[in-house]
């Protein structure tokens, strides 16, 4: 229930009346009982009961991009897109019983396309990809990625139940633009895990005292795309649930400027059990930050082992294996800014030499801590069977969170 | 996996109001800070100016119309709370002789950004010092996946210190 404080102003009127008296000497007992007054309306006004609005948690981020590309048989690709608008809402039902959700508005403009069909191309949809729609036209997606209640178990444990983001990778769970360098997010991580990346489910979360271990454990709706492994993302909307996944991960921090994790997922069914050609498989994953002073090092790998028959198609059986990695060095030259350069190597499978590359430099400027500037520079190296999609330019964009 | 969420379902519903993250009551820290032995607790009314630097320190003002601090000589302690995330952290600080002696983490009451309780984190502010445009002397060591809360932290220990100073001038006045 909502209190009105009447405190501050009998607190004002006190003081005000103090001026107004007519002057005359104050008693050290006068003045000691004047403070005690004092006191005593401060602890009142300060012990006032936290209103329900202080139980209702509002933040957000937002990223605008413009990407200049330029493919080597020379096709231009230039776009300026606010690429995503996120509104998190969350509520403290109690000290241990918390709402927490995530929605989020992506490429600016929804409409409704029910008789927009097109061909997802293997591998997914990379930015700068020109699909033909038949009927709506506008790009953009709503998306509910997180919505979830957390319930403290103990201190060190506690669990959640709802649409929540998969415990695996650097930025699946932790992608606001002021967090990472870059425009674009990297490759690996978009590509070969896929963030960002959520599911439905129950999770248990816990540390081992202080030992800087702690651990997630989560079963979740799975997949379902078959070798596509970014397109098999249900979202969590009216998902195919026949088959789960079983996702485990370790994280060390208990040594200064040093995370270690580790996560190992099991999909029970890439195809939620209508293809008998794909069935289950495995995802493994580890990275590696460290900070010291102004220098930060990161390395990721991830690997996904997919159990394809030799009844499957070639192209299916080609993708039984996809894995990527990627090194990163930056450092904060000044508190607001910083530079990084970022070397990513992955492969969705395919027949032929399907491996692709790309290096990133850049620079990050954070005029406040909520708010970012970025500019970098993508040069591609793709196999042969990629090479005409290579796409080399530079990025701008703007980003905030709070 | 009928076992593992069997698992599940029974810690769901043992779940019960808990006391959370409490590593430290504060009254337990400023005893222990004093040898059981602390002095009367002291109130700084922070002026305009005061507030000011407060502000700018945290990007708005300090909530409260007074801060109750401890102190013995040139040494003061305070239990200063800053929001990480969603939720404030509570946090002890010991300043001796204008520097940073000890830092601590009482009561952290999020599920991310716990690591900020560790001696690896909390050490680095060890002597730390406010120089003339209200910085610490040194650069605190981000923790991945921690930010706000290393934000957080960070910022009450420029708080403390320069609440220390206002303690000295106001004793000393």
């Amino acid at each position: 229930m909502k209190q009105d404080i009447p405190l501050l102003p009998a607190l004002a009127t006190a003081i005000a009346l103090s001026f107004t008296a007519p002057a005359q000497a104050v008693t050290d007992e006068e003045f000691k009982a004047l403070q005690d007054q004092m006191n005593q309306l401060a602890d009142a006004v300060e012990n006032q009961p936290a209103s329900k609005a202080s139980k209702v948690h509002i933040g957000g981020y937002g990223e605008l991009h413009y990407n200049n590309w330029e493919k080597p048989n020379g096709e231009e690709f230039k776009q300026l897109d606010f690429h995503r608008f996120v509104l998190f809402f969350g509520y403290d039902f109690s000290d241990s019983i918390r709402f927490h959700s995530e929605l989020e508005i992506e490429h600016a403009f929804v409409e409704d396309n029910n008789e927009c069909s097109f061909d997802v191309p293997t591998g997914g949809l990379t930015p700068g990809d020109t699909v033909t729609c038949e009927g709506g036209t506008a790009p953009g997606a709503v998306e509910l990625e997180q919505a979830y209640i957390e319930f403290d178990l103990t201190e060190n444990m506690e669990t959640k139940a709802g649409l929540f983001l998969m415990p695996v990778g650097i930025i699946n769970e932790t992608h606001e633009p002021t967090t990472f360098y870059g425009v674009e997010r990297n490759p690996i991580e978009t590509r070969i895990i896929p963030s960002t990346w959520w599911e439905g489910g129950a999770a248990l979360t816990g540390r081992f005292g202080g030992s800087g271990v702690s651990y997630d454990l989560a079963i979740t709706s799975g997949l379902d795309g078959g070798t596509d492994v970014r397109g098999g993302r249900q979202k969590v909307a009216r998902a195919n649930a026949s088959d789960f996944a079983y996702t485990g991960r370790i994280k060390y921090t208990g040594l200064r400027g040093l995370e270690l994790a580790g996560t190992a997922q099991y999909q029970s069914d890439m195809t939620q059990s209508t293809d008998p050609d794909i069935n289950d498989a495995t995802l493994l994953s580890a990275h590696a930050i460290y900070n010291i002073s102004q220098f930060q090092l990161r390395a990721l790998y991830a690997n996904w082992d997919i159990d394809v028959t030799t009844n499957a198609s070639a192209a299916d059986q080609a993708r039984d294996k996809q894995d990527g990695y990627y090194v990163e060095g930056s450092w904060k030259f000044v508190p607001s800014a910083g530079v990084f350069a970022r070397y990513n190597v992955w492969d969705n499978g395919g027949v032929g030499d399907t491996e692709k590359t790309q290096t990133d430099v850049g620079i990050n400027y954070w005029p406040h801590e909520g708010v970012v500037i970025k500019f970098d520079y993508q040069k591609q190296d793709h196999g042969a069977v990629n090479q005409a999609d290579e796409q080399d330019g530079f990025n701008v964009g703007l980003g905030y969170a709070f | 996996m009928r076992h593992f969420a069997a698992i599940l379902l029974i810690l769901l519903l043992s779940a019960h109001a808990l006391a959370g993250g409490v590593y430290q009551e504060p009254d337990a820290f400023i005893a222990e800070v004093f040898a059981d032995k602390p002095p009367k607790a002291a109130v700084i009314w922070p002026d305009t100016e005061l507030k000011a630097q407060i502000k700018d320190i945290l990007g708005h003002d300090y909530k409260g119309l007074r801060i109750r601090y401890w102190k013995q000589d040139k040494r003061t302690a305070w239990v200063l709370d800053e929001i990480g995330k969603d939720k404030p952290i509570t946090t002890g600080f010991v300043i001796n002789n204008g520097r940073i002696e000890l830092v601590r983490v009482l009561i952290f009451r999020e599920s991310r950004g716990w690591e900020i309780r560790h001696a690896f984190f909390t050490d680095q502010f060890d002597k730390a010092s406010l120089n003339s445009d209200s910085q610490l002397d040194r650069t605190i060591d981000n923790i991945s996946g921690a930010t706000l809360s290393v934000r957080a932290v960070t910022k009450l220990a420029r708080v403390a210190l320069l609440l220390d100073q206002a303690a000295q001038v106001e004793k000393e006045s």
